[in-house]
């Protein structure tokens, strides 16, 4: 039995497997599958400082190894998630980071300072959500918007601050330095990719949003290719996300420079995913004789 | 909520018309709390997403499902593919089903197409004391009749060309029904334009009615909140989700 326990930003995790937020609601629909207690983190549904309705459905389509999704940040609201989700959620010996987002710097900073009298362990900060009209991505996109966000979120809070970011950009190291520079203490990367299908027998996108955000395992190749890159751009740790369904693509991850990972669209195809993942790591340590994960962190050896 | 995932082995296969397969599988511990009007969530072969299911019928004592469904697309194909022998990965039984009551004298079960298969568990329950309308486009997709009458329920069939039974769409022997006799309940499954119809028709005249929808869903088990739909309750709206709040619904609090 190999030591799975990782440290980001002083948080001590069990071991490094977290579903993402989105997928996994407040958990409680896992919770009559699996205990909670066996994953290393949970990344609770995006909160705004507004109950959201979301997107009209559709809101997800098949693609080849993938899905495209566009919910549209559809929440209660943070005061709702303060009052029913999170007292529930802390009881649960798991480390829960509440991810955020706001349609204006100061919604993201309201939402921010209302955790800080809570005792959750960590915020993410989504600056990068594709299918929302106004904040989302638009803040991720920019050095600038990252930066001015992040800085003001970074002034308020308490916690720990992970930012998670878009891939959508032209170069995701700079953004990841900017939010370095404004404060946060990790980065998550990557959120879904902007994609579309069109059912050509009704020439309609299949998603009502026309266009969503892409994720599972077709993404995963473009996912370590960000991390790895931005592992040698910022010296703060990095959770990888995108496309991660097996053990090996976890210790793949890792070896690219992330300290943990998240699971998404794969906890749809199975939802023990993140179960098995966390066995197979184990395994595969076991089997490489490597008694901790850490010593996995950062190692792929470039040509 | 007692829902699990299985490998469930397919007993037996057949073709009921053209796209549309019937499967029999082997689930007792799914069998042995499914509920009618619920489904399951099937994970077709190098698929990354599951497909929702309606189940057709329950047996508790054999312990298996029967599930009813069209090629609609690559999924469902590839479930198709399937055999006897072969097992499916599924997770259920998911969401909530039709209200039964114990004591009705008669209700209407109105299924259009492929939404005809899950009504066929309502006849179990109520058999002769169910009227089934059973809608079709033409003869050749027409299924389940033989099943639908062997419950003791009176069937009437429907096609829109006049192929086989009265010409014309369900909500026409729906409404005579409604002006002639008593009923206690109506349950409908099918297209939106058939449920809108029937829902109208109930209120009008004031007769409780279930309406079961169907929408493209993620996990299946109410997390994700891509399977949304919009409610109205006493006047306020707001947005519900098929596979957790539904897939049955009260007709009253949907927004048509």
């Amino acid at each position: 039995m190999a030591d799975l326990s990782v440290n980001i930003a002083g948080v001590e995790f069990k071991n490094p497997v977290i579903p993402a937020s989105g997928v996994f609601g407040y958990g409680r629909e896992y919770e009559q599958l699996f205990p909670l207690s066996a994953l290393g983190g949970i990344a609770t549904k995006g909160t705004t400082g507004q109950q959201r309705l979301g997107n009209p459905a559709p809101r997800i389509a098949e693609t080849p190894s993938g899905i495209l999704n566009s919910v549209g940040l559809q929440n209660p609201g943070i005061d709702a998630f303060l009052e029913r989700e999170l007292p529930n959620l802390l009881t649960k010996d798991t480390v829960i980071l509440a991810n955020i987002a706001g349609s204006t710097v100061e919604e993201c900073v309201s939402v921010a300072e209302k955790l800080n009298d809570t005792n959750v362990h960590m915020i993410e900060l989504n600056i990068s959500c594709p299918n929302v009209k106004q904040g989302g991505a638009a803040f991720g996109v920019h050095c600038e918007s990252a930066e001015a966000v992040t800085a003001a979120v970074r002034k308020t809070t308490n916690k720990p601050l992970i930012v998670k970011l878009s891939p959508n950009v032209t170069s995701i190291t700079e953004i990841a330095k900017a939010v370095e520079f404004a404060g946060a203490d990790a980065v998550s990367l990557i959120n879904t990719l902007l994609g579309m299908r069109i059912n050509i027998e009704t020439k309609r996108p299949i998603l009502h949003n026309n266009v969503g955000g892409m994720s599972g395992p077709a993404i995963f190749p473009l996912a370590v290719r960000m991390v790895w890159q931005t592992s040698e751009a910022i010296s703060i740790p990095i959770i990888g996300i995108g496309g991660i369904s097996t053990g090996a693509d976890a210790i793949e991850m890792m070896m690219a420079g992330a300290s943990a990972v998240q699971v998404g669209a794969t906890i749809f195809t199975d939802p023990y995913a993140p179960i098995h993942i966390i066995e197979e790591m184990n395994d595969w340590l076991d089997m490489h004789n490597i008694s901790s994960i850490k010593e996995i962190i950062g190692t792929v050896q470039p040509w | 909520m007692a829902y699990q995932q299985i490998l469930a082995p397919i007993l037996q296969k057949e073709t009921l018309a053209k796209r549309i397969f019937r499967f029999v599988v082997f689930g007792a511990p799914l069998a042995e709390v499914a509920q009618p009007g619920q489904f399951v969530h099937i994970l077709p072969p190098m698929s990354t997403l599951r497909r929702p299911i309606s189940i057709c019928e329950i047996d508790k004592k054999q312990g298996t499902l029967t599930l009813v469904f069209e090629i609609k697309g690559e999924g469902t194909r590839a479930l198709s593919q399937l055999n006897p022998g072969d097992t499916m990965n599924i997770l259920g039984p998911l969401g909530h089903g039709f209200t039964l009551l114990p004591e009705a004298e008669h209700v209407v079960l109105v299924g259009g197409g492929i939404g005809n298969p899950p009504m066929l568990s309502l006849t179990n329950f109520y058999g002769k004391r169910a009227t089934a309308i059973c809608g079709f486009h033409s003869a050749n997709i027409v299924m389940l009749q033989s099943e639908f009458q062997s419950t003791g329920a009176k069937t009437i069939l429907c096609t829109d060309d006049g192929t086989v039974g009265r010409k014309g769409l369900v909500i026409q022997p729906l409404q005579e029904i409604l002006e002639s006799q008593k009923v206690d309940m109506i349950y409908a499954c099918g297209p939106h334009i058939m449920l809108k119809c029937t829902a109208h028709a109930a209120q009008v005249f004031d007769v409780p009615c279930e309406v079961s929808l169907e929408e493209r869903m993620g996990c299946g088990i109410g997390a994700c909140l891509v399977c949304a739909c919009e409610l109205e309750q006493n006047g306020e709206k707001r947005t519900g989700h098929v596979c957790k709040d539904g897939p049955v619904f009260r007709a009253e609090e949907v927004v048509w």
